[in-house]
């Protein structure tokens, strides 16, 4: 937990360093697939409603991003990735980060019920709670399998874009969850392969420090696995079609081989060539979450011209 | 007379307080342009003004007296 005597402020913080306690690259991925979820949803939603709805939902997102970074200050000073952040770098203290994080999820869930519907907005509550309650707080350091449970936290953005619009939760709104909910892991577990003495030295149960890196190669190849009918078949529902279908069925292929690389490899090998196939593959899932939610706006694009249904 | 050179701090105080100023005037706009859009989405409005209109009374109401 965070320390208020280790990370005394060195000075007043300025603007960019509140727009650092938002995560502002997690937030570009919240942005973009609850934007996706509320297009492709059935029922229209005025231009403005909808943008406003978007602006709450990131800045949701960016609250829960601020009480992480207070609460997790301590793990962030150690690691070198995250050592930089407001709040270890003595920018801000973490008393200014948990206010700031705690109005701005009181705003951005108050205005998103005014603006749109009370579901929508309970959503976005329960998932700020998730990611800053159930997995900065408590699962984080608790379990090796903090990144799979944790993951739900990033998925619920498409689903509360679809809430915004339709009120409510459907099959096609799942899928788009279980999607992220189920690339999170094999994303998250690259990255702690090549990552490996960032997470060990600030004492995250990862699954790289718990079980070993020889069992996080075949966790990978086993999420890769189970991901891929959600991730195709939710081509077969109201918001797929044929385009939607081939991009994933291309893509997951892709995202397959790639982790049975991960999967066949060594730490030997992966040592000598500077985990390049690890980093390869992390850098591909990237794309692959991007190019997913793509396919189903250009899915959406096609179907009001009457194209590329089933 | 030469004034001593500004503190980078006061700076950095300025980029804050404007930032900060935008980002609620935006607001102001935001929940004015949500109004509007929530006020023209209701359809036809009438103001009450102490004179019964036919077309204000409720149909179940209208109804009602009939049975």
């Amino acid at each position: 937990m965070t320390d208020t005597h280790v990370y005394a402020p060195t000075g007043d913080a300025g603007f960019g360093d509140y727009v650092a306690l938002l995560k502002p690259r997690v937030m570009s991925l919240v942005v973009f697939t609850a934007l996706v979820g509320l297009l492709v949803a059935p029922v229209g939603v005025h231009p403005f409603v909808g943008m406003a709805a978007i602006l709450f939902i990131a800045l949701g997102a960016g609250a829960s991003g601020a009480l992480n970074m207070w609460w997790d200050a301590d793990i962030d000073a150690v690691m070198r990735r995250t050592r930089n952040r407001p709040v270890p770098a003595g920018k801000v203290s973490p008393g200014e980060a948990l206010g700031f994080g705690l109005a701005l999820s009181g705003i951005s869930v108050v205005m998103l019920a005014l603006a749109t519907n009370l579901f929508a907005a309970g959503l976005l509550a329960f998932t700020i709670f998730f990611y800053a309650v159930v997995y900065s707080m408590w699962l984080k350091r608790l379990t090796p399998q903090n990144i799979v449970i944790g993951g739900a936290a990033g998925a619920f953005p498409p689903m509360i874009g679809w809430a915004v619009a339709t009120g409510g939760v459907s099959v096609e709104s799942v899928l788009m969850f279980a999607i992220i909910f189920m690339w999170t892991p094999p994303h998250f577990w690259a990255l702690a392969l090549f990552m490996k003495e960032d997470y060990h030295k600030a004492g995250v149960p990862m699954l790289t420090v718990t079980h070993g890196r020889k069992a996080t190669r075949a966790h990978i190849l086993i999420y890769t696995i189970l991901l891929m009918p959600v991730a195709v078949g939710a081509g077969f529902t109201a918001i797929g079609g044929v385009f939607y279908t081939a991009v994933a069925v291309v893509l997951n292929l892709m995202f397959l081989a790639g982790a049975i690389r991960i999967w066949r490899r060594d730490e030997a090998v992966a040592e000598a060539d500077g985990y390049a196939v690890e980093k390869k593959v992390f850098r591909f899932s990237l794309y692959y979450l991007f190019l997913h939610f793509g396919a189903f706006l250009g899915q959406a694009v096609l179907a009001s011209y009457g194209l590329g249904g089933w | 007379m030469a004034f001593k050179p500004e503190h980078e701090i006061y700076k950095r105080r300025f980029g804050r307080n404007l930032g900060l100023g935008l980002v609620l005037v935006a607001f102001v706009f935001l929940v004015f342009g949500l109004t509007v859009v929530k006020v023209t989405q209701v359809g036809q409005v009438q103001g009450f003004d102490h004179v019964v209109r036919p077309e204000l009374v409720p149909v179940e109401a209208e109804e009602g007296v009939s049975e």
